[in-house]
């Protein structure tokens, strides 16, 4: 190498188009997304109904919520199979407060989402002190979560389910916020699609637009160079986990406020969902990169896929089998990502 | 007037081991002081205190005369003191400017509406890559497209945006390319016209002699010769970087000679 050739020569401008179509995160979730609309669309015509379209819709976005959260804690590096027992933890809490202990929607809901926010900060805390992987760390607490809860419920309420909240005098506004329903010809649509709406938006935001989205990218992708360039990675990753918290308290709420009653039963196996929907969306999983809008699109296709197959008349575990088929789909496709972003010419 | 940075009987622990025992450095501006040392002789300990990564459990750390303690990489830099990482400290799937102003990001707007200022960000970027004269970048482009060459000069770039009074480099430790070296050369040199005090951790002593004012031999994380280029040549510099047991011979010749140095 010459002395006079600087080593910072300037790469071709534009890529290639494919390079760069191949280089968004979410190919595999729109193009899933198109494959399994058309098949089912063809298939079970009731799917693209306004019913169809409400039942998918209402599936999804407690599945975007949650992917978007575990995307985003993805992208900064880390694991959380937690955000479903949280879910049921506090929505039995709430329960609990309301049908039980006669308080107020408001301040129970205020309460088991403080509960839900220590649980979180015990799971951040447990991650940067000890440094174990987040993946077991989370399930420890995930599990004992769900065994608290679930053995704890049918102890204090006498019963395996808790109904009839909505004889709570405030219920009705509760009910306006995270209940409310809205006909369109037809097909109910559930309040849960803006809140997916916000988050997913609010998240993107959060990731691509501020400084604590570079700080969470700049985390996932290289914890030592975060690091040393005065990243607070502690302090980044414990606001993550309160965030997959707090995402989980609104999934609860969501969850819980339209039946107006919880039961127990064990939910473990919703945040693996999560993080298929945020792997499907193009999240890698061993952070750095990701997509929100990718971890919607990827509930989207999760929620069509569930509810063709229930409409085909189909058993239900085919669905989990395609499921995992696009999750190895996605997974290839986030190596080829990676690998064309590295593709450029080295020497 | 005081040094920009002064280390007095400064010293880190690795739980029970000194990584740094009792060291005592003035960096003046406008110097270039190469830092050679064995393997675990306590550069990286060096860097990483100069730098706000590690703080020192005993001594001072003094900047512009006034005993400072760095709570974190941010704060150092903020005072003006900024650091080319051995491993260049990139994020790979980041933009260039992304990795460029990460910690230092321009906002606008007021929280909780507080954002990136995107275009401030890639404007600071193509500056500051032109300013140790890298051009025709784009600055969206993600850091693992870059050729190592590259990688090296964001970082460096970085460094010298930043740096408004110290300049700390710690040279990778494989073995870098003709161009590779100019460039640190290049920003050392220059960082050196503009008065910043420079510290160089290098492992090729003849390097070293050719830019280097001031050397500073460290083993076992004490300072085992501080010496100018009045003392060394670049044959004395090789000698000494060969062998452990050389430096340490050096060092006690050193210090019965120079009486001064006192027990370091």
């Amino acid at each position: 190498m010459s002395v006079d050739r600087l080593p910072f020569r300037a790469e071709p401008p534009r890529r290639r188009l494919l390079d760069r179509v191949l280089a968004r995160p979410s190919l595999a979730a729109v193009l899933g997304l198109a494959v399994v609309v058309l098949l089912f669309g063809l298939r079970v015509p009731d799917l693209l109904t306004p019913a169809g379209l409400a039942a998918v819709l209402d599936s999804a976005a407690l599945l975007g919520i949650g992917g978007v959260a575990v995307g985003l804690l993805l992208v900064g590096g880390h694991f959380d199979l937690s955000i479903g027992t949280v879910t049921l933890a506090s929505a039995v809490l709430t329960a609990v407060l309301v049908g039980l202990g006669e308080w107020g929607i408001w301040p129970a809901l205020l309460t088991s989402l403080a509960a839900s926010l220590a649980v979180g900060l015990v799971n951040g805390l447990l991650v940067v002190r000890t440094g174990l992987p987040s993946f077991l760390v989370t399930l420890a607490t995930a599990l004992v979560l769900q065994g608290t809860t679930l053995s704890a419920l049918p102890l204090i309420a006498g019963a395996p389910r808790i109904s009839g909240l909505d004889a709570a005098p405030d219920w009705p506004s509760a009910s306006a916020v995270f209940g409310a329903t809205a006909e369109v010809g037809g097909g109910v649509f559930p309040v849960s699609l803006l809140w997916w709406l916000a988050v997913t938006a609010g998240a993107g935001w959060l990731l691509w637009r501020t400084r604590f989205g570079n700080e969470v990218l700049a985390m996932g992708g290289s914890r030592r160079a975060a690091r040393e360039l005065g990243v607070p990675v502690p302090r980044t990753t414990l606001v993550l986990y309160a965030l997959t918290a707090t995402a989980g308290w609104l999934l609860g709420t969501l969850a819980l406020v339209p039946a107006a009653s919880v039961g127990a039963t064990p939910s473990l196996v919703t945040a693996i969902d999560f993080v298929v929907v945020a792997v499907i969306g193009g999240c890698l999983l061993t952070g750095g990169f990701g997509s929100m809008a990718g971890a919607a699109v990827g509930a989207l296709l999760y929620a069509v896929a569930r509810e063709g197959v229930e409409l085909a008349g189909w058993d239900q575990r085919w669905s989990q089998a395609a499921l995992g088929v696009l999750l190895l789909v996605a997974l290839l496709v986030g190596g080829t990502v990676r690998g064309r972003l590295r593709a450029a010419p080295r020497s | 007037m005081p040094p920009v940075l002064e280390l007095r009987g400064l010293s880190v622990r690795h739980g029970g081991v000194p990584a740094l025992d009792r060291v005592g450095v003035t960096l003046e501006g406008g110097r270039i002081t190469c830092v050679l040392g064995e393997n675990g002789s306590g550069k990286s300990t060096l860097v990483s205190v100069l730098s706000g990564l590690r703080r020192h459990d005993e001594g001072e750390l003094l900047l512009d005369g006034v005993p400072v303690r760095f709570g974190s990489p941010r704060a150092a830099r903020a005072a003006g003191i900024a650091t080319v990482w051995q491993d260049l400290a990139v994020a790979p799937l980041l933009s260039v400017w992304r990795n460029l102003c990460l910690g230092a990001e321009p906002t606008r707007g007021t929280w909780p509406l507080r954002r990136l200022d995107v275009d401030a960000a890639r404007e600071t970027t193509v500056r500051a890559l032109e300013r140790i004269g890298v051009t025709g970048v784009d600055p969206d482009q993600p850091v693992n497209t870059l050729r190592p060459g590259a990688r090296q000069s964001l970082a460096i770039a970085r460094a010298v945006h930043y740096g408004a009074r110290a300049l700390v480099l710690d040279e990778p430790t494989e073995p870098m390319t003709i161009a590779q070296h100019t460039l640190i050369g290049q920003a050392v040199l220059g960082a050196r016209a503009q008065g910043l005090a420079v510290v160089l951790v290098t492992h090729n002593p003849r390097y070293a002699h050719l830019v280097g004012d001031r050397f500073l031999l460290l083993a076992r994380g004490q300072v085992a010769g501080d010496l100018t280029r009045a003392d060394v040549d670049s044959d004395d510099l090789t000698r000494l970087m060969a062998g452990g047991e050389e430096l340490t011979a050096l060092t006690t010749r050193l210090q019965e000679l120079h009486p001064e140095l006192g027990d370091r």
